[in-house]
C-alpha cells in the first residue's frame, strides 16, 4: 500500500510542478499562437508539398507575388509591390518590393522568380502543382518535355525588380493563382547547395538551412511534435507583423485536439469532431466558427456503367435526394445543400442551375428510361472511402433512394487508398467525392469535368460543355466569362454526371484572444494579420 | 534463426504491400500520367520488381531503408531514428508502471488469497484487462486533464508532467495481466514445499516471499514481458494517437494507410526485429531464474 502513496504523491508533486499558466495564457503574454495544423506536413518545399496544413505553415515563411487579403477577396501586393496588365489581359509585369529580402538578407530579385518557376515546370521534379503556371505561354510544353529550352516560357526579365508574364489567354484568376503556394519562390543558392533543381529530397527545407521570403523564419521543427516559426525582422512588411512565433501541431485525431482546445493548449482547431458540431452549436459554444468554404461534397456516377450511362436514370438519382433534409439530420454542422457544382458567390459568380427534389418527377424518369414497373432497376453500389461521417451519408442517400425510388442500393466501404483507386480506374457505379477550390473562381471547379481531366472520373465527356470553358477563359470581361461558365454549368447539371449535395463549411474552434482572424472563402489566413490580445 | 526470420518478413512485406490497390501518389486531386511517371521515375518505381527487391535488400544491408514517400526530405531511417526513441521511452514507463502495480498487486492478492485484498485488485486487474485503451486514455484525460487541470492533455516532453497520463494509460492494461500473472505463478509456489521448509527454518514472511517464492513465482510474469515489450511497442499507436505522441507507432500505421512503401518496409522489419529480440531475451531471462529449465 505504501508504494501506492507513493504513485499519488508523485503525481500529486508532479502536477504541482506543472506550470499554473496554460501555453494559450502564456502565448498571450508572448505573442505566440498555438496553431492546431491536422497532421504532420508532407514537407515545406512549396513546389513539392500538396495539402492545406502545409499552406499554413508556408504562408507564414514564404510569400508569392500576391498575397491573400485578411478577408479574401481581392489580391493585395505580396513580393510585387504592384503590377501591370495590359489591354486585352494576356501581358502581366510585376514590379517586385524594393526592399524584399530573402530571410538570410539577399534582395529577392526577378531572377528569382524565373528560377523558381523554372524549377516548377522541371518535369524531373515531379511537382504536382506544375499546372497552376499552365496559363503562361510555353509553361505546358516545357512541362511535357515538348521543348528544353526555359526561353520558350512567357517570363521576360526587365530588370531586377521587374518582369513581364505573357499569358496564352487573358485570365481573370491569375493574380489569385500567384497566392497559391506553388508560384512561390524558392532560394536558389540554398536549394542548389543540398540538391539538384529536380531534387525532392534535398535537405534545404530543414530549420538552419531553410531560406525563405516571408513574415516568418523557421525556428525548430520536430517530426510529429510541433514546427515553431519566428517573426523575420528582415520581411519588407514586418511592422505590420504582431505575433513573434507560431507553433504549429499536427494534431491528426480531433478528439485530441478538442481536448487540447478545452485545456488551453491550443489557440484554434483545424476542425471539430462531427458528432460534436451539433452539441456546440446547441450549447451556443462561443469558441465555435461556422465559416463559408469553397467547397463541394458530390457523388460521382460512373458514366461508363450500363445502368448510369442514360443521363435519365442520373438525374432520377439526383432528383430523388432531399438535400434540406441531408444537412439539418444528416451533417448538422451548417453545410449548405447544394444546387449546383460551383458553390455560389466564388469570385462574384452566381450559379442559376436547379436541382429539385422531386421524386415523382425522378420516377417518371426512371419510367422512362426502361426501369418502371415489370422492369426492375439493378442493384446499385455506393462506394466511399472508411469515414464515419461518409457512412452516415451514404446510408441516408440509400434510405432516400430506396424510399423514393426503389432501387435497391449496396455500399461499399474502402480503404482510402483503394477508393481513389477504384474510382481512378473506373471500378465503381456512384462514388462520394469532394472538391475544394485552390483559387476564388468557378473555373477551379468547372475545369474539373472537362473531357481529359484528371480529376473528371466520371467518363463524362460533353464537347458543347468543353468549349464553352474554353471559350469563357479567353475572355477578359467577368460579366460574359460568367454568363458562358453559366451555360457550362447548366448542361453540367442537366446531363447530371455529378450529383452535388451540399456546400462545404469550415466548422472548427478558435480563441477569444485571436483577432485578425476572419472568415474568407478559401480559408486563408495570413499570419501577418493575427495577433493576440484579451477583451 | 533470427537472419532468415527477418529476411522472410522484409521478402513477403515487399511484395505484399505492391499487391494491395493503390500507390504512394493516388490523392484526392489526381496527378497528371506525364507527372505520376516522373514521380516514379524519381523514385525508381519504373523498374521492374525484382530490380526494386534488389535494390531495396542491398540498400539495407547499408542501413539504408530509403526515402519516405510521403515526406519528401525525409529519410525512413531518420523517421526510426526520431520515433523510435520516444516509443521505447513510452514503453519504459508503461513497463515499469505495470511491473510496480502488477506484480505488488499479483503478491499481495496471493498472500491474503481469498480476502478483500485479494478480491479487489483481481477485479480492478480485470477492468484493466477489459477497458481498452482508447477509452481508458481520454477518461484519464477527462478526469485529471480538463476536470481537474493537474496535467496536460497532450504532447510529450513540452508540457511538465504531460508524460505521466500515457504512461498510465499503456501501462494499466498489462499492469492488469502482470497482477493477474503473478498472483497465480505465487500461489503455485507458495503451496510448494521449499517454502514450507523455508518457513520452518523459521525465516520472516518478507523474507519467504522476496527471497524465494518470488523467484518462482514470477516465472510466468518473465516470460510474458518479452512478448510485452514487443507488444508494448508495436501496439502504441492507440496512445500515441490519443496523446499527441511523435512516437514510431504512428508512423507505422500511417505509412500503411498512405502506401509509403519504403516506411511501411522499413518499420515492419523493425518491429520484427524488436519481437525477435525481446522473446530471446525474456526466454534467456527465464532460464536464468529457473534452473530446472537449464538442465533441460
Amino acid at each position: 500500500m505504501r508504494h501506492l502513496y507513493l504513485v499519488i504523491s508523485a503525481i500529486v508533486i508532479i502536477s504541482g510542478c506543472s506550470s499554473s499558466i496554460s501555453p494559450v495564457d502564456e502565448g498571450l503574454e508572448k505573442q505566440i499562437f498555438h496553431f492546431g495544423n491536422g497532421s504532420e506536413p508532407q514537407g515545406i518545399d512549396p513546389h513539392i508539398v500538396t495539402g492545406v496544413p502545409e499552406h499554413h505553415i508556408l504562408i507564414s515563411l514564404c510569400e508569392g507575388l500576391t498575397s491573400p487579403g485578411p478577408k479574401g477577396g481581392k489580391s493585395l501586393p505580396g513580393a510585387a509591390r504592384s503590377w501591370d496588365i495590359n489591354e486585352d489581359g494576356t501581358v502581366y509585369t510585376f514590379y517586385l518590393q524594393k526592399n524584399g529580402k530573402w530571410s538570410n538578407g539577399e534582395p529577392l530579385t526577378s531572377k528569382d522568380f524565373v528560377w523558381s518557376w523554372k524549377r516548377l515546370l522541371t518535369p524531373s521534379l515531379g511537382a504536382q502543382y506544375s499546372d497552376m503556371l499552365y496559363m503562361v505561354k510555353g509553361a505546358s510544353d516545357y512541362h511535357n518535355g515538348l521543348t528544353d529550352d526555359f526561353n520558350d516560357v512567357g517570363i521576360e526579365v526587365v530588370d531586377d525588380y521587374t518582369f513581364k508574364v505573357y499569358l496564352n489567354n487573358p485570365t481573370p484568376y491569375f493574380l489569385g493563382l500567384l497566392s497559391h503556394y506553388s508560384t512561390w519562390p524558392v532560394h536558389k543558392d540554398t536549394v542548389l547547395e543540398h540538391g539538384a533543381i529536380d531534387d525532392r529530397n534535398g535537405q534545404w527545407t530543414r530549420p538552419g538551412n531553410f531560406v525563405c521570403n516571408g513574415p516568418f523564419n523557421l525556428k525548430s521543427w520536430e517530426l510529429n511534435s510541433r514546427i515553431i516559426v519566428e517573426k523575420n525582422p528582415l520581411y519588407w512588411d514586418a511592422n505590420v507583423v504582431k505575433l513573434n512565433e507560431i507553433r504549429y501541431y499536427p494534431v491528426s485525431n480531433v478528439m485530441t485536439e478538442d481536448r487540447m482546445f478545452r485545456a488551453g493548449q491550443l489557440h484554434n482547431t483545424y476542425t471539430i469532431p462531427s458528432q460534436k458540431c451539433p452539441v456546440y452549436i446547441e450549447a451556443k459554444n462561443a469558441d465555435l466558427k461556422i465559416d463559408p468554404y469553397m467547397g463541394t461534397y458530390f457523388y460521382r456516377l460512373n458514366t461508363n456503367d450500363p445502368v448510369l450511362q442514360d443521363p435519365r436514370v442520373r438525374k432520377a438519382l439526383a432528383y430523388s435526394i432531399n438535400r434540406k433534409q441531408l444537412v439539418e439530420k444528416v451533417t448538422k454542422c451548417g453545410q449548405l445543400p447544394a444546387y449546383s457544382f460551383t458553390p455560389p458567390g466564388s469570385a462574384g459568380y452566381q450559379p442559376d442551375t436547379n436541382i429539385p427534389f422531386d421524386p415523382e418527377l425522378a420516377r417518371q424518369l426512371l419510367a422512362e428510361a426502361g426501369y418502371g414497373p415489370g422492369s426492375e432497376f439493378p442493384k446499385l453500389e455506393i462506394l466511399f472511402n472508411t469515414n464515419e461521417d461518409h457512412r452516415k451519408i451514404a446510408l441516408a442517400i440509400q434510405q432516400m433512394w430506396q424510399q423514393n425510388l426503389g432501387v435497391d442500393i449496396v455500399l461499399v466501404n474502402q480503404d482510402w487508398k483503394v477508393y481513389l483507386n477504384r474510382e481512378m480506374i473506373g471500378d465503381y457505379q456512384v462514388s462520394r467525392a469532394g472538391w475544394i477550390g485552390d483559387y476564388e473562381d468557378p473555373n477551379t471547379f468547372l475545369d474539373l469535368l472537362r473531357p481529359n481531366r484528371g480529376n473528371n472520373k466520371t467518363g463524362w465527356e460533353n464537347l458543347e460543355y468543353d468549349r464553352l470553358i474554353e471559350q469563357a477563359n479567353t475572355i477578359k470581361d467577368q460579366n460574359q466569362r460568367h454568363d458562358l461558365l453559366r451555360k457550362a454549368e447548366n448542361i453540367l447539371i442537366d446531363e447530371m454526371p455529378i450529383i452535388p449535395l451540399y456546400t462545404y463549411v469550415r466548422a472548427y474552434q478558435l480563441s477569444p484572444d485571436v483577432k485578425g482572424y476572419y472568415p474568407n472563402y478559401l480559408d486563408s489566413h495570413h499570419p501577418k494579420y493575427i495577433y493576440l490580445e484579451r477583451d | 534463426m533470427a537472419i532468415p526470420v527477418l529476411l522472410a518478413v522484409a521478402t513477403m512485406t515487399f511484395f505484399l504491400i505492391k499487391l494491395a490497390p493503390g500507390g504512394p501518389f493516388d490523392a484526392e486531386k489526381a496527378v497528371s500520367p506525364q507527372v505520376l511517371k516522373n514521380l516514379n521515375a524519381a523514385y525508381n518505381l519504373d523498374a521492374s520488381e525484382w530490380e526494386q527487391y534488389t535494390d531495396y535488400m542491398s540498400g539495407i544491408l547499408k542501413g539504408d531503408f530509403g526515402p519516405s514517400f510521403k515526406y519528401p526530405g525525409r529519410s525512413v531511417t531518420e523517421m526510426i531514428g526520431v520515433g523510435l526513441p520516444i516509443t521505447f521511452e513510452l514503453a519504459f514507463y508503461a513497463i515499469l508502471i505495470a511491473l510496480i502495480v502488477g506484480v505488488l498487486a499479483g503478491v499481495l492478492a496471493a498472500l491474503k488469497r481469498n480476502t478483500l485484498l485479494d478480491f479487489i485488485p483481481m477485479a480492478i486487474a480485470m477492468i484493466g484487462i477489459c477497458v481498452p485503451t482508447f477509452l481508458m486514455g481520454p477518461l484519464l484525460v477527462l478526469i485529471f486533464g480538463i476536470q481537474l487541470e493537474w496535467l496536460p492533455v497532450a504532447g510529450w516532453g513540452q508540457l511538465a508532467g504531460d508524460k505521466i497520463l500515457p504512461s498510465i494509460t499503456l501501462g494499466f492494461a498489462y499492469a492488469a495481466y502482470i497482477a493477474r500473472l503473478s498472483r497465480g505463478g505465487m500461489l503455485e509456489v507458495l503451496n510448494q514445499d521449499f517454502i514450507r521448509t523455508a518457513r520452518a527454518k523459521g525465516l520472516t514472511e518478507p523474507m519467504v516471499v522476496i527471497k524465494h517464492a518470488m523467484q518462482g513465482g514470477l516465472i510466468p510474469v518473465v516470460s510474458f514481458l518479452g512478448p510485452a515489450v514487443a507488444g508494448l511497442l508495436a501496439g502504441s499507436f492507440v496512445v500515441e494517437t490519443i496523446f499527441q505522441i511523435p512516437g514510431l507507432g504512428r508512423f507505422y500505421v500511417e505509412a500503411a494507410l498512405n502506401r509509403d512503401y519504403t516506411m511501411i518496409l522499413g518499420t515492419t522489419i523493425f518491429f520484427s526485429a524488436m519481437i525477435v529480440f525481446f522473446n530471446l531475451l525474456s526466454d534467456l531471462a527465464a532460464l536464468w531464474l529457473n534452473p530446472r529449465s537449464r538442465d533441460v
